[in-house]
């Protein structure tokens, strides 16, 4: 099924135009800010297809960087988010591509917070839904709808037994698993999507297992806490 | 969910003897794992957001971003209070309020998705004038909402529901078609009545196109919005009174998803085709492009 619950359907609450514009736009623009784990010093953000022709009228731009500072669909804050954004000291810039994208409505996020850098990629597919298809050079396939816990850590033998592991002992389901990884014996990504959001002591048990270089959270659930992000001394 | 029909919905309500609601509210519960009292709120924390862009649109002026269109939600429902109307006073009346938050949509207010921006006035159109003319509490509206929501996720997952995929049958059509359902539901008609509404109701949609002037939801997006509530009551008057789709309703949406897949993308919210690219609709696109890229010029 595309449409998995009745929410889907009769909502989200947000502000207008355009669940695909607006919406989606602010809803992908908070996991990238969640994949950062902090609001970024410094934003640049690239437009594709519809995006690019018709962000302005929607007020895409607007919603992208209320997703930046962490606000949800439905913020009245939206519609002034380029003052809330300077005086947060937040630099925002856009770029425009005519190249092939993933959907017609699609945004390639660079941010920037002190020595860190990360990159998302992702489509906003209708109804507020969205799709993040790239966290930096790693291939994904999330929707935000669940808590996700992405995980950084080296490609070896056993580390992803561990951490089903230790979400079986906490009793969380995983709904869905994406793993990439840039080689054999690399670096690699695990993003993985819940039924129920991690808590604090499967964090400190996921941080303890060798191999694992940073823990973040993904969780757009109003009132949700924000900016869980788990980094390694 | 155990339904990904219309008529497993009907068999479903008959066999359990409940309605469209809240057999919903069970499915959504039992499929969320979350309480059935907690979804209820969070359906009824929609419904408040419903009203208050009503309240808006009929209260403040409205004007969308791009200053093409706003007022009209005031402006009936003055012409409404000032004498009779053609299209009698409950049809004129939702119209009002879905212009109204359809206006509040392109102003970028606060509204629900249902199921999209763009077609988010035809349900709060329909409820909340229908609710002020027979008196319902706001649960009985709540549990009309799930009905909606049935309606629309059976809608959803057969066919489309966004401009882009279908056309605007998708979208407005959708929505007419779940307000249809619900407001049949609300009148304590059968889930099976129900159910006719929306396939009477999605037969008057077919083969409509998206065709938003410069690509915004405004040209002819509140007008659609207005007149889909029109259509929502009498599809469900039509049901009500017993007529029936001939051709069942999961058979008309399966139409939507041939007409819609078969609709060229140029009528598929590209805004590159139909009322958009008329001399007018030109003409206003060309006169946004202009100012927006003046006000870049400058800043």
């Amino acid at each position: 099924m595309r449409f998995k619950d009745v929410f889907s359907i009769i909502g989200p609450a947000m502000t207008g135009p355009s669940s695909s514009h607006t919406a989606g736009a602010v809803r992908l623009a908070r996991v990238a800010r969640h994949w950062l784990g902090a609001q970024p010093d410094r934003a640049r953000m690239t437009l594709y297809g519809s995006f690019a022709d018709t962000y302005k009228g929607h007020g895409t731009d607007l919603a992208l960087i209320a997703g930046l500072l962490n606000y949800d669909t439905d913020d009245s804050r939206i519609p002034d988010a380029e003052q809330w954004a300077e005086q947060a000291g937040m630099a925002v810039e856009f770029a425009f591509s005519g190249l092939p994208a993933p959907h017609p409505n699609t945004v390639r996020f660079e941010l920037w917070k002190g020595g860190d850098q990360r990159t998302l990629l992702g489509s906003s597919i209708g109804g507020g839904s969205i799709h993040v298809q790239q966290l930096n050079e790693f291939r994904v396939n999330l929707t935000g709808e669940l808590p996700t816990l992405v995980l950084l850590h080296s490609d070896k033998p056993g580390t992803l037994g561990a951490v089903t592991s230790a979400l079986g002992a906490a009793d969380i389901n995983i709904a869905y698993m994406h793993v990439d990884r840039k080689g054999r014996d690399g670096e690699a990504l695990t993003a993985i999507e819940m039924d129920s959001p991690a808590t604090p002591e499967l964090i400190a048990k996921l941080r303890s297992l060798p191999h694992m270089y940073e823990i973040k959270m993904i969780h757009l659930k109003k009132g949700a806490e924000s900016d869980a992000i788990y980094p390694f001394a | 969910m155990r339904f990904t029909h219309l008529h497993e919905i009907s068999a479903l309500c008959a066999e359990e003897s409940t309605t469209i609601g809240r057999l919903m509210i069970q499915e959504q519960a039992q499929e969320t794992n979350t309480p059935e009292e907690e979804i209820f709120r969070q359906m009824s924390d929609y419904y408040q957001v419903m009203k208050e862009a009503v309240h808006r649109g009929q209260t403040q002026d409205t004007v969308s971003r791009s200053g093409l269109t706003g007022g009209d939600g005031k402006r009936l429902a003055e012409y409404l209070r000032a004498g009779e109307t053609c299209s009698g006073d409950a049809s004129a009346l939702a119209m009002a309020y879905a212009l109204s938050v359809s206006e509040v949509n392109a102003s970028m207010g606060r509204i629900v998705a249902t199921p999209t921006a763009g077609s988010c006035g035809v349900i709060p159109g329909v409820f909340i004038s229908a609710q002020e003319r027979f008196g319902w509490d706001d649960k009985h509206m709540v549990h009309g909402l799930f009905a909606a929501g049935a309606i629309g996720y059976v809608i959803a997952n057969n066919s489309f529901i966004s401009g882009a995929e279908g056309g605007c049958q998708a979208e407005i059509g959708s929505a007419i078609g779940m307000a249809a359902g619900a407001m049949v539901e609300l009148r304590g008609g059968t889930p099976e009545q129900a159910l006719h509404a929306v396939g009477l109701a999605l037969k008057n949609t077919l083969g409509l196109i998206c065709d938003p002037v410069a690509g915004l939801v405004e040209i002819p997006c509140i007008v659609r919005n207005g007149l889909g509530a029109v259509t929502a009551l009498a599809a469900a008057d039509m049901a009500l009174a017993g007529v029936r789709s001939a051709i069942p309703s999961d058979e008309v949406i399966d139409v939507m998803l041939e007409v819609g897949s078969a609709m060229p993308s140029k009528h598929r919210e590209t805004a590159k085709g139909g009322l958009a690219q008329t001399p007018t609709g030109k003409r206003l696109t060309e006169s946004l492009t202009r100012n927006a890229s003046t006000k870049k010029n400058k800043s």
